[in-house]
C-alpha cells in the first residue's frame, strides 16, 4: 500500500519497487487534482510571466498599432532619463522603511499586550482595525491629516501656541519615509498577531529559569524572547520587505508620487506609463520588478533562515 | 518562511504560564500608556474619519479637529449611495471576491493534496514553482494584455482569474504545511475500504483543513475585497468595485472639496469587513495565531 515511504523505497532500491510505488501515488493521488489550479496558475500567472519578458522588448504602445521588436532599447531609455535609478531607489527604501516600521510597530505592540488582560485583548482587537481597511482609505485619512491646514498640524499649534503650517507630505527626502511609516502602522496589526503567536510558543520553563537567574526585563527581552521569535522574524521580515516591493494604494493615495516624483515606486511607474498608453515602458518596468525581487528574494529569506538555525 | 503550521490549533497549556508579578503602581502604569496609545496612534485617525464624515462641505474642508456644528453623517451617507456608482460597486466587489476566494480555496486545498503527499522530485519542483507567487510580483501589464486577447478584459471573470493567478500560492503553502501535518492513516483506512481519491479528498481530507482554511480565507478576502492595483488594469471602468469606485471618486478633481463625502465613502466601505471582524473576531484571531509560528 502507499504506506511505504519514500526511504523505505530506497532501502530496497529495486527499480520494480520504485515502479510500483510511483504507480501507487498515482492511484491515490491522481495529477489530475492539480489540473484546475495548475491551469489557472499557467495562463494567468506563469505565461504573463514569460510575455512580460517578451513585451518588455518591443515598442508596443496605444499609438503604435504594429508592434516589433526593439531589443534593449526601452532599458537604454528607462536608465538614461533616470526614472529606472530613481524609482529603484525610492522602491528599496520605501521597502526597507516599511519593513522596519511594520516590525518595530508590530513587535513593540505585541511584547507590550502580551498578557492575556480584558485591556490588552481589546487594544488587540482596535490594532487589527487598520489591517482590515483598504490601503487606499487609510492612505486618504492620513493624507487629511498631514496637510499642511490638517489636523496634526491644529494639534501640534495647540499645543505649541503658534500656528504650525508644516507641509509634512512636501518633502522630498522625508516624505517615502512617512508614507512607509503610515503603511507600517497600517500592517503593524498582522505583525504583532504573529509575533503574539512567536511569544505564546515560547518555553515557559526558560523564562522562569531566566527570572530565576535574575534576568532584568531588558534582558528577558532581548537575550531570550527575541531570539526565539526568529520564526516570526522571518515570517514578518520577509513578507513586509518582499511584499512591499509590489506597493501601490497607501502611496498612490497619500502622495501620488509626489512632490517631485520623490515617492514613485515601481508599481507607480506602470501605472502612470500605462495610463499614458506607453505600454512598453510599463511592462519594461513591470520587468525590472520582477527580477529585483527575485534577486532580493534569494539571500534575503537565505540569511533569515540561517539565522533561524543558528538559533534555534 | 516557517508558517507551515500557521493555523493549527490553538495550543492550549496546562502547565503553569509564566507569569511576571506586577505591582500595582506597573499595573496602573501599563493602563495609562496603554490609552494614551491608542489615543495617539487610533483615535486621532478614526476620530477625524467620523467627525469629517458627519460634517458639510465647507466644514470638513477645513479637516479641523472640532465638532462638526450640524451633524450630517446619515446624509453624507444618502449622498455616496445614491448618487456614486457605491451601491453597483459593492455587488460588483462581492461578485469579484466571492468565487475568487472560494474557487481558490477548492484547487488550491485539491493540488496541495497532491504536492503534499507525492513526495516525489518532480512534484518538489511544481510546488516550488507553484508557491513562487507568494513573492514574486504579477506581471500586471501582460496579464492585462492577454486578458483583451482572450476577451476577458473588464469582466469579473477576468479578474477572478487573475486574483486566482496571484493568491492561489498563498493557499497552496499554506494548505500543503498542513497537510503534511495529518498523519496519512485516515486516508489508509479509507482506501482500503475502496474509497475513491475524489471520495477521499473531499469526505476526510477537506474537512480536516478547517483551520487552515479559515486563516487563508481571512487573508484572501483581506487582500482582494481592498486590491485596487490590479483592478485598476484589468477592470478599468468597465466594473466597478469598491476601492476602484473610491479611487475614481477621489481622483476625479472633487477630491479636495469633498472630504466629507470621500469619508462617508471610507466608512461604509469598510462596514462590510469590519462586521465580519466584530462577528469572528476570536476565531479570526485564532485562526491566524493559533500555533503560529513553529
Amino acid at each position: 500500500m502507499s504506506t511505504h515511504s519514500a526511504s523505505s523505497v530506497k532501502q530496497s532500491s529495486t527499480g520494480v519497487a520504485r515502479h510500483n510505488y510511483i504507480r501507487l501515488l498515482s492511484q491515490n493521488y491522481p495529477v489530475r487534482f492539480l489540473v484546475p489550479a495548475g491551469f489557472i496558475l499557467l495562463v494567468f500567472f506563469f505565461i504573463p510571466t514569460i510575455l512580460n519578458f517578451v513585451l518588455a522588448f518591443t515598442n508596443w504602445s496605444a499609438y503604435n498599432p504594429n508592434i516589433s521588436f526593439n531589443g534593449f532599447d526601452n532599458f537604454i531609455s528607462l536608465f538614461k532619463n533616470g526614472m529606472l535609478l530613481r524609482d529603484l531607489r525610492t522602491t528599496l527604501i520605501f521597502a526597507v522603511c516599511v519593513a522596519f516600521f511594520q516590525n518595530v510597530f508590530g513587535l513593540f505592540l505585541a511584547v507590550f499586550l502580551e498578557e492575556d488582560t480584558f485591556a490588552n485583548r481589546l487594544a488587540r482587537v482596535l490594532f487589527f482595525i487598520p489591517v482590515l481597511m483598504s490601503a487606499l482609505a487609510v492612505g486618504y485619512v492620513w493624507q487629511a491629516i498631514l496637510q499642511p491646514n490638517g489636523a496634526l498640524n491644529q494639534l501640534l499649534g495647540g499645543l505649541l501656541g503658534h500656528t504650525v503650517k508644516t507641509a509634512w507630505l512636501g518633502s522630498t527626502t522625508w516624505t517615502i519615509v512617512l508614507v512607509s511609516a503610515i503603511q507600517g502602522w497600517k500592517w503593524a496589526g498582522l505583525a504583532m498577531i504573529i509575533y503574539l503567536a512567536g511569544l505564546k510558543t515560547i518555553d515557559s520553563e526558560v523564562l522562569e529559569a531566566a527570572a530565576i537567574d535574575g534576568a532584568n526585563g531588558f534582558q528577558m527581552f532581548w537575550k531570550i524572547k527575541f531570539p526565539l521569535l526568529a520564526p516570526a522574524v522571518t515570517f514578518n521580515v520577509a513578507t513586509s520587505l518582499l511584499g512591499s516591493m509590489n506597493g501601490f494604494d497607501t502611496i498612490q493615495a497619500m502622495t501620488n508620487g509626489g512632490p517631485g516624483g520623490s515617492t514613485e515606486i515601481f508599481n507607480l511607474y506602470v501605472w502612470r506609463t500605462f495610463g499614458q498608453g506607453t505600454y512598453a515602458q510599463s511592462t519594461t518596468m513591470s520587468l525590472i520588478l520582477f527580477l529585483v525581487v527575485m534577486i532580493m528574494a534569494v539571500p534575503v529569506i537565505t540569511y533569515l533562515r540561517k539565522r533561524e538555525e543558528k538559533i534555534l | 518562511m516557517t508558517m507551515a503550521t500557521f493555523q493549527a490549533e490553538p495550543q492550549k497549556s496546562d502547565q503553569p504560564v509564566y507569569k511576571s508579578k506586577w505591582s500595582t503602581g506597573r499595573k496602573i502604569r501599563h493602563i495609562v500608556f496603554l490609552v494614551l496609545l491608542v489615543f495617539i496612534s487610533l483615535g486621532l485617525p478614526f476620530y477625524l474619519l467620523f467627525i469629517t464624515a458627519s460634517k458639510n462641505q465647507a466644514e470638513a474642508l477645513q479637516l479641523s479637529l472640532r465638532l462638526p456644528t450640524e451633524w450630517h453623517l446619515i446624509d453624507n451617507f444618502k449622498t455616496v449611495l445614491t448618487e456614486g456608482k457605491m451601491i453597483t460597486a459593492f455587488f460588483g466587489s462581492v461578485a469579484v471576491t466571492v468565487p475568487a476566494v472560494a474557487l481558490a480555496l477548492i484547487f488550491g486545498s485539491m493540488a496541495s493534496w497532491i504536492l503534499a503527499r507525492r513526495a516525489t522530485k518532480p512534484m518538489a519542483i511544481i510546488y516550488a514553482l507553484c508557491i513562487s507567487g507568494l513573492i514574486l510580483p504579477p506581471a500586471v501589464v501582460s496579464v492585462m494584455m492577454l486578458l483583451k486577447t482572450i476577451g476577458l478584459a473588464g469582466t469579473a471573470i477576468g479578474m477572478i482569474c487573475v486574483y486566482m493567478g496571484i493568491y492561489l500560492s498563498t493557499v497552496i503553502f499554506f494548505v500543503t504545511g498542513f497537510i503534511r501535518t495529518i498523519p496519512i492513516s485516515l486516508e489508509e483506512s479509507a482506501r482500503i475500504d475502496g474509497a475513491s481519491p475524489a471520495r477521499i479528498f473531499f469526505t476526510i481530507v477537506l474537512p480536516l483543513l478547517g483551520p487552515t482554511l479559515g486563516a487563508a480565507t481571512i487573508l484572501l478576502i483581506l487582500y482582494i475585497w481592498n486590491d485596487v492595483f490590479y483592478a485598476l488594469f484589468i477592470l478599468s471602468g468597465k466594473f466597478d468595485t469598491l476601492p476602484l469606485n473610491l479611487y475614481n471618486v477621489a481622483s476625479a478633481g472633487l477630491h479636495l472639496n469633498n472630504w466629507h463625502l470621500i469619508f462617508a465613502y471610507i466608512i461604509l466601505m469598510s462596514l462590510p469587513l469590519l462586521i465580519v471582524f466584530a462577528v469572528a473576531q476570536k476565531k479570526i484571531i485564532s485562526g491566524i495565531t493559533g500555533g503560529a509560528v513553529k
